[in-house]
């Protein structure tokens, strides 16, 4: 194993957040600390997405939450390899309730991004896809290239879940492209849009 | 143990929907009460704060949650309270306690002693019965201090109120 073969990966995250945003507002996304929410606000920030400041380990589990809340609606987690595995357990919690509606993308570029680029398990001997499958997560998988995200993307989107896809990206430094930091704001913007006026009464 | 009734009463009566543990035997007719329950998902946890994000995530989308843990638990949640104190969500936890009256077991007494300590400095509101009578309405004052007070609050059950777990000695 390589701690630097992700300095070649062909995937860029920016664009592959591109392609997993969905700026109808539609489908509901937590996206966690750090990188993968400034790849969402780049691709464009709306009300439809939760981006966790802190909380490291929670993307998994506030996504269960709002899964479980809102039956008919897709929700899409999308966070980082480090965090990720700091919540690695609740891959388990997931599978046990398993609700249908929930995909989890985890943006792995072997690399802690905002503390430095340090390398994490999956830059040595972690594969989280089989994890997640161990853990009884009925769809996994990962890509690494264009073609495979490609024919993955209708399984992230519509597919039956729990979905847990691994995209392995780029090891790469990116301009911050910052949402509102104000947790009270980001709360209320996401229940303004889902449950409208009574949702911040 | 009749008091465990009047917290499902209390939840039930708040309208939660989704209730989150890592099991306790302080809480095991809930949990089981819970899991045979149509109108509430019950969540088993393999960490305390995946609840508390789980709650929050409840909330964003709608649902009223709770979490149910024994008081080694609250020391897993720490930094993930503050997801709950920055962004203001209603939070509501039962925590039964260990290491406080007959306790055997010398590890669970220092998370025991601590976490009423630990709950007030992350920002949660904590209410703390030993009388089963006061377990009803406490249950409701802390429902209703969440979800329309719109704070964050615990409410401890004395060791005193669950059996005495001695291991056979």
């Amino acid at each position: 194993m390589s701690t630097e073969r992700a300095e070649s990966y062909p995937l860029h995250r920016r664009e592959v957040a591109q392609r997993l945003n969905d700026t109808s507002g539609d489908t509901l996304i937590v996206t966690g600390l750090g990188s993968t929410n400034w790849d969402f606000t780049a691709a464009g920030d709306g009300p439809h997405i939760f981006p966790l400041w802190g909380a490291m380990g929670g993307a998994i589990p506030m996504g269960l939450g709002l899964a479980l809340a809102q039956p008919d609606r897709r929700v899409l987690v999308c966070t980082g390899d480090g965090e990720a595995l700091m919540g690695i357990g609740s891959l388990a919690t997931v599978a046990v309730r398993a609700p249908r509606n929930l995909a989890i993308c985890v943006f792995d570029n072997e690399r802690y991004g905002e503390t430095g680029m340090q390398a994490t398990a999956t830059a040595h001997t972690a594969d989280l896809a089989a994890t997640a499958a161990a853990l009884g997560i009925p769809v996994t998988g990962t890509i690494r290239d264009e073609a495979e995200l490609d024919a993955a993307l209708p399984t992230i989107r519509e597919s039956d879940g729990p979905v847990f896809q691994v995209i392995k990206v780029m090891a790469e430094r990116l301009d911050f492209v910052l949402p509102a930091r104000d947790g009270v704001h980001l709360k209320n913007r996401f229940r303004l849009a889902l449950l409208g006026d009574a949702g911040v009464s | 143990m009749e008091w465990a009734k009047d917290i499902y009463a209390a939840i039930k009566a708040e309208g939660v929907r989704q209730v989150a543990y890592v099991p306790d035997a302080g809480h095991k007719w809930l949990i089981e009460t819970c899991i045979q329950d149509n109108d509430i998902t019950a969540i088993p946890l393999t960490t305390e704060e995946e609840g508390v994000a789980l709650a929050a995530g409840a909330w964003l989308g709608g649902d009223k949650a709770v979490l149910l843990m024994q008081s080694s638990g609250v020391g897993n949640c720490i930094n993930m309270l503050s997801l709950i104190q920055t962004c203001r969500f209603p939070f509501v936890t039962f925590v039964t306690m260990r290491g406080q009256w007959h306790e055997f077991n010398p590890w669970q007494m220092p998370m025991g002693q601590t976490t009423r300590a630990a709950l007030e400095t992350a920002g949660i509101l904590c209410e703390e019965v030993e009388d089963p009578a006061d377990v009803g309405p406490q249950s409701a004052a802390i429902l209703h201090r969440a979800f329309t007070g719109q704070q964050a609050a615990a409410l401890l059950l004395h060791q005193r109120l669950v059996p005495i777990k001695t291991f056979g000695k």
